[in-house]
């Protein structure tokens, strides 16, 4: 089999400190993450010839190529829909080593999402097409975007924001033995998180609700061929997916059978598996991209960790901690480290293949990084 | 009360905010296969027609789900209640709750389409059904 019909490798990772305040230009950000990462993968930026980022990143691909001094771009393109296409960006640089359009593609994201322009507000100025039919009846901040699904699914199962309330003490608690977490050394108990303040009453509270955070993450890919020459042990992409469906509108999917279930994940768990030749038992740890707390119990119903309705016992007996069945977000996760899109979900499952995790799942063979509607599971390189 | 963001109203969806000013919620159907589709789009994704007409909803529905709508980090004076109405039509909308108390709220409760000026501006609206 030729380098470009094997799966492609992540080869190198990079990220800035994650904080609320960076104090230095999102583009700054970018280049530090960017470095970071290429030098990870023992490379210079004269290796680079691909450029992958979000529609969202408000850095110029000429300006990065001139602050990293890449001399030459042969291969760009940027993912649509934030954080449900995050893995997205990795499926692109994937595509583009494997068909021969780059050698070594340069993904990143980095934004002031605390400092600058925060999601966690509404804004007003902001309308595009698609909005007219939420923002005008008060959708106006994902919080809320979100949590007219998951209402749904605590309707249909019966769940309460406490039972949502387990995730995140379980994320805090993985961030308070990271040192690149935010909330490192900072756990939760239950009775924290249902002390905070609701955000929408009656599903999410503050501490269900992702950060807002400044920094940014880098992630170089390439062909497999490169991976025994590397400094740093390579993550194989074994399966790489997207999943949308056609009901969809704008951002999200209101219009589907009945909201308690999310059949994108689906979709984009039957693709992976598939691809990568194993069920969800064979999974070791879990990075699943977590805008709020609900959507990792959705995500563990829909990519068949457990079966509907049954995430809520399957958070609440220790599954998704270290030690239990399927350890999830063994970083915090974007609750308890940072929001930095899911790239850092991306990194984390990275360290997890290495064996380099500061809350390392002993012999992770197989490693799913998910975002709903888009994913992959990463294997050692052989 | 709460801050409304007016609609932004574009080519493919004047018909529906022409239709709230005569106090009709507008469904787009299409002219050739007769599928109904909200939020609407210029062309059937079954048929490929790009002719179109439009039915007005009888404005009976119950509420696949709903939230309460505050503002993130300030005091709201009146949160809004925020429902996504499965209209008995097929189609679902987004719209808001009236005349109801946020802990009287359930899914699958009936509701009645009416419209109301909320801020300064024209929206269809629903509140519990009559007898319900």
């Amino acid at each position: 089999m030729s380098a470009l019909e094997r799966p492609a490798i992540i080869a190198g990772i990079g990220q800035t400190e994650f904080s609320k305040d960076s104090g230095r230009s999102e583009l700054q950000l970018a280049a530090e993450a960017g470095l970071a990462a290429v030098e990870d993968a023992g490379m210079t930026p004269a290796d680079i010839d691909g450029l992958v980022t979000f529609t969202l990143d408000s850095n110029d691909e000429l300006l990065l190529m001139r602050c990293l001094g890449i001399p030459e771009v042969r291969y760009w393109s940027r993912t649509p829909h934030g954080g449900a296409g995050a893995h997205t960006t990795v499926q692109h640089a994937s595509l583009a080593v494997r068909g021969g359009s780059a050698k070594a593609v340069l993904v990143y994201r980095a934004f002031n999402e605390r400092s600058g322009r925060r999601f966690g507000q509404p804004n007003a100025r902001v309308t595009p097409p698609g909005w007219n039919w939420y923002l005008p009846f008060g959708l106006d901040v994902p919080a809320k975007t979100y949590a007219l699904a998951f209402q749904r699914y605590m309707f249909r199962y019966g769940l309460t924001n406490e039972d949502f309330g387990r995730y995140t003490v379980v994320a805090r608690k993985h961030a308070a033995t990271n040192p690149n977490a935010w909330f490192y050394r900072r756990p939760i108990t239950i009775d924290d998180h249902q002390a905070s303040r609701w955000i929408v009453e009656p599903i999410l509270r503050l501490l269900d609700c992702c950060q807002e955070s400044d920094g940014g993450v880098a992630i170089v890919v390439t062909t497999a061929d490169r991976a025994p020459h590397l400094p740093n042990p390579a993550a194989t992409i074994a399966a790489i997916a997207d999943g949308q469906l056609v009901e969809g509108n704008v951002m999200f999917n209101y219009y589907h059978g009945d909201l308690a279930e999310f059949p994108e994940a689906r979709f984009v768990a039957e693709q992976l598996y598939a691809t990568a030749g194993v069920g969800p038992g064979d999974i070791d740890a879990a990075m699943l991209y977590e805008n709020f707390s609900p959507i990792v119990f959705l995500q563990l119903e829909a990519m068949g960790f457990c079966g509907p309705g049954e995430a809520r016992d399957f958070v609440a007996d220790g599954n998704i901690e270290l030690g239990g069945r399927l350890p999830v977000n063994t970083h915090g996760g974007l609750l308890g480290e940072a929001y930095i899109h899911g790239l850092n979900n991306i990194i984390e499952g990275v360290r997890q293949i290495r064996g380099t995790a500061v809350n390392q799942v002993p012999g992770a063979e197989h490693v799913m990084v998910a975002g709903g509607r888009s994913g992959m599971i990463l294997t050692p390189a052989p | 009360m709460p801050r409304v963001i007016p609609p932004t109203v574009e080519h493919d969806d004047a018909y529906f905010w022409d239709g709230v000013q005569r106090h009709e919620l507008l469904l787009q159907r299409c002219a050739t296969c007769h599928t109904l589709r909200h939020p609407p789009v210029p062309m059937c994704g079954r048929c490929h027609s790009l002719e179109w007409d439009t039915q007005a909803a009888a404005g009976r529905g119950t509420i696949h789900s709903w939230i309460v709508s505050k503002h993130p980090t300030e005091p709201d004076t009146e949160p809004r209640i925020v429902v996504l109405v499965q209209l008995e039509e097929g189609p679902r909308v987004v719209s808001n709750l009236l005349d109801v108390d946020p802990a009287d709220v359930r899914n699958e409760m009936p509701v009645e389409l009416c419209f109301a000026e909320i801020d300064g501006v024209l929206l269809p609206q629903f509140r519990p059904a009559v007898g319900s």
